[in-house]
């Protein structure tokens, strides 16, 4: 078993779900594709979301995210089109940095990680003002060495669960998360769908619960305030992204959105 | 002799060849990775599965394959001998057919009623139609859109075979990104669904299945060979690598022999028009390492890691990455891995056409140019094994239009060059 490492990440990332809880609310946490729609026109999305957050995700475009639904996908090939990529990711967090002190985390893709380096991929999270990194296709036992070197650099680190996760995967990638645990609460891509319901994340949950020494926050299929109303009555964090894109997308009021649904944060 | 399938010292036992391999795949795979491991492991030794699986390699793909000397191409060389395995030979046309029936066997052993399947050139589709249809399973095999354009034919062949091609119109359009689709559908219908992956790529323990379902190419080369020379090893072997899974085939029952009983093992990379033309799939000689497709391996990336699309006049070797253990090999120096160009396998498809009457696949022409070029610079005594991976009909109509922009002169498609003009 890993010790929690007390980074300046994970301890900003869990004063901000304490917070939440206090308010009587699931932490809130938008997402936002780095570079969306523009690299130019990213930073006043990325701040609409942040005036609703508790913690922001931000995502880094990537030219092949299996993981991610057509509507992340699609926002990802229009940013790096645009220029983004990951270095510059990184850079437009610096700027979010600027204007914020709420705690954002970075979602990658791990071959970003490994083509910039490892050390220097934490480095420029760190000196960006990165307080955690979502690694969707990292299972923990695949590499440990990037969560030592995130620890090194101050940064939370949190992997995923799925409601295929048989116990004993549940307690490994909880144990290893310190950040928080992200569970996903379907099998599935990322995006919004249609009769999201909550389904098999109560008993997912109730296992990670048992293990994770860290919050755990749901995501995958959330697009309203209805349905997060349903994941905030279980989870710590409530985690929405396709959504959002979608909203920017067809010109739709995101501020408006992103206050509905924070709204149904509330337990 | 009944079948038995080999064990090989590579991967380990967290599916690592070296550092290459892995499992880099969301979270929700996970549990059916190791259910098909287990499941792989269990089926290894059972006589019932490899009873079947013999049978069906016997009796329906048409097993063993050819060995077959290609003397005008010899001669015409002017070195050692050269052989062809003859993979062209097998029922749907290529070697993709051993590993998808053992596959869907597997699947049905697993209980599972519906099968995906990624493909390029459309023969792992074709392979994968025709074992669904054969086992009763039901199939969708994702294609880029680049790729349906290139391979009417085979998109035609799935439909009739009653399988669904879904077009993938994200990304770059072609292999790299079908896959891309076919693990997303499989995360998200994993509980009933088997994925056939169609080389040795992807997350453990693909890479080493793969490679043990179509290591009974060399199985065979070992028999054939000690036959029609009275030794089961040639002195070398060439075979074409996209993600690698023909040339893997070949080169596993070898590659673990010591060093001084092991053939030169070499794989011809698409070099596409040349390496440094920036238009390739050589991820050996072209790549850095990087993770796809839930693997480490060499990939062609950008130096912020996003991938760079591949190119190739074969729609079969237009890969971004190369399985892990060529990675592994080309690390520890076990085999070579060379570039040829696209220009240069229509020439060999020509060539091999001409002096032997066979029509090879263009992925197989990459293999036929390094053969001759290598025979050249060994003695008459010494052989050469080139694995002829599948056979050219499903290229017959894209080598027509290249020639005919080669040559737009021409009153036919392309004014065909003689063996004397392609030397």
């Amino acid at each position: 078993m890993t010790t929690l490492a007390p980074t300046r990440g994970a301890a900003r990332l869990h004063a901000a779900f304490e917070q939440a809880r206090q308010e009587g609310r699931a932490a809130f946490i938008p997402y936002m594709t780095a570079g969306y729609p523009t690299a130019a026109g990213f930073p006043a999305l990325a701040q609409t979301l942040l005036a609703h957050a508790d913690i922001l995700e931000v995502g880094i475009p990537y030219s092949d995210p299996l993981g991610d639904g057509p509507t992340i996908q699609r926002a990802s090939e229009q940013a790096l089109a645009g220029g983004t990529s990951t270095r510059h990711s990184l850079q437009l967090v610096a700027g979010l940095r600027e204007h914020t002190d709420k705690p954002i985390v970075v979602m990658t893709y791990v071959n970003p990680i490994y083509a910039v380096g490892p050390r220097e991929f934490m480095r420029l999270a760190q000196r960006a003002g990165v307080d955690g990194l979502i690694l969707p296709d990292l299972p923990p036992d695949q590499d440990l060495e990037i969560a030592d070197l995130a620890a090194e650099h101050g940064l939370a680190v949190t992997f995923l669960i799925a409601p295929t996760s048989t116990p004993a995967r549940v307690a490994l990638v909880a144990q290893a998360c310190t950040g928080f645990l992200y569970a996903v609460s379907v099998t599935g891509v990322t995006g919004a769908r249609e009769g999201a319901a909550l389904g098999e994340v109560p008993a997912m949950l109730a296992l990670a619960q048992q293990h994770a020494r860290v919050p755990v926050a749901v995501g995958f299929g959330v697009k309203d305030a209805a349905t997060a109303r349903q994941v905030a009555e279980v989870a710590d964090g409530v985690v929405v992204g396709s959504a959002f894109i979608t909203a920017a997308a067809n010109g739709q009021d995101v501020d408006a959105l992103a206050a509905s649904i924070r709204a149904g944060c509330v337990r | 002799m009944p079948l038995t399938l080999p064990t090989y010292p590579q991967p380990d036992a967290r599916g690592r060849f070296g550092r290459f391999g892995g499992r880099y795949v969301p979270e929700t795979l996970i549990p059916a990775l190791d259910e098909l491991e287990m499941a792989y492991a269990a089926a290894k030794t059972d006589p019932a599965f490899l009873n079947e699986l013999d049978r069906l390699l016997r009796e329906f793909v048409g097993r063993p394959s050819g060995l077959y000397l290609a003397q005008r191409l010899t001669e015409y060389a002017g070195g050692a001998k050269i052989y062809l395995k003859r993979e062209d030979q097998n029922y749907t046309g290529a070697h993709k057919i051993n590993n998808c029936l053992a596959q869907a066997l597997l699947a049905v052993r697993m209980g599972k009623k519906r099968v995906i399947a990624e493909t390029g050139a459309g023969q792992h589709g074709v392979a994968s139609a025709t074992a669904a249809a054969l086992l009763g399973l039901s199939c969708v095999v994702y294609m880029g859109a680049e790729d349906i354009r290139r391979q009417a034919l085979n998109v035609f062949r799935m439909k009739l075979l009653g399988a669904e091609v879904r077009e993938v119109t994200s990304g770059t359009a072609t292999l790299k990104d079908a896959t891309n689709e076919a693990i997303r559908d499989w995360v998200t219908n994993v509980r009933d669904t088997f994925y056939i992956l169609g080389s040795v790529v992807g997350p453990h323990p693909y890479p080493a299945m793969v490679r043990d379902f179509q290591a009974v190419i060399g199985e065979e080369v070992k028999v054939q060979h000690q036959a029609l020379e009275g030794r089961p090893a040639p002195d070398a072997i060439v075979a074409c690598v996209g993600g690698g899974s023909n040339a893997i085939g070949i080169f596993a029952p070898f590659a673990y022999l010591p060093e001084e009983e092991r053939p030169l093992l070499i794989g011809t990379e698409a070099a596409g028009e040349g390496v440094d033309s920036g238009r390739h799939a050589a991820s050996v000689a072209g790549g850095r390492i990087g993770v796809l497709h839930g693997a480490m391996m060499y990939l062609l990336n950008d130096d912020e890691g996003q991938i760079v699309p591949p190119h190739s006049v074969s729609a079969g070797l237009d890969y971004p990455g190369i399985g892990p253990e060529h990675c592994l090999y080309a690390q520890t120096g076990t085999a070579q891995y060379v570039p040829v160009t696209d220009a240069q396998a229509l020439d060999a498809l020509q060539l091999l056409t001409r002096l032997e009457g066979i029509i090879p696949a263009l992925e197989s022409a990459h293999a036929i140019h390094h053969a001759v070029e290598l025979a050249r610079t060994m003695r008459p005594d010494q052989t050469i094994v080139v694995n002829l991976s599948g056979r050219g009909d499903k290229d017959v109509a894209e080598v027509m239009r290249l020639l005919s922009l080669q040559d737009p002169a021409g009153e036919t498609p392309g004014q065909l060059r003689s063996p004397e003009v392609l030397a």
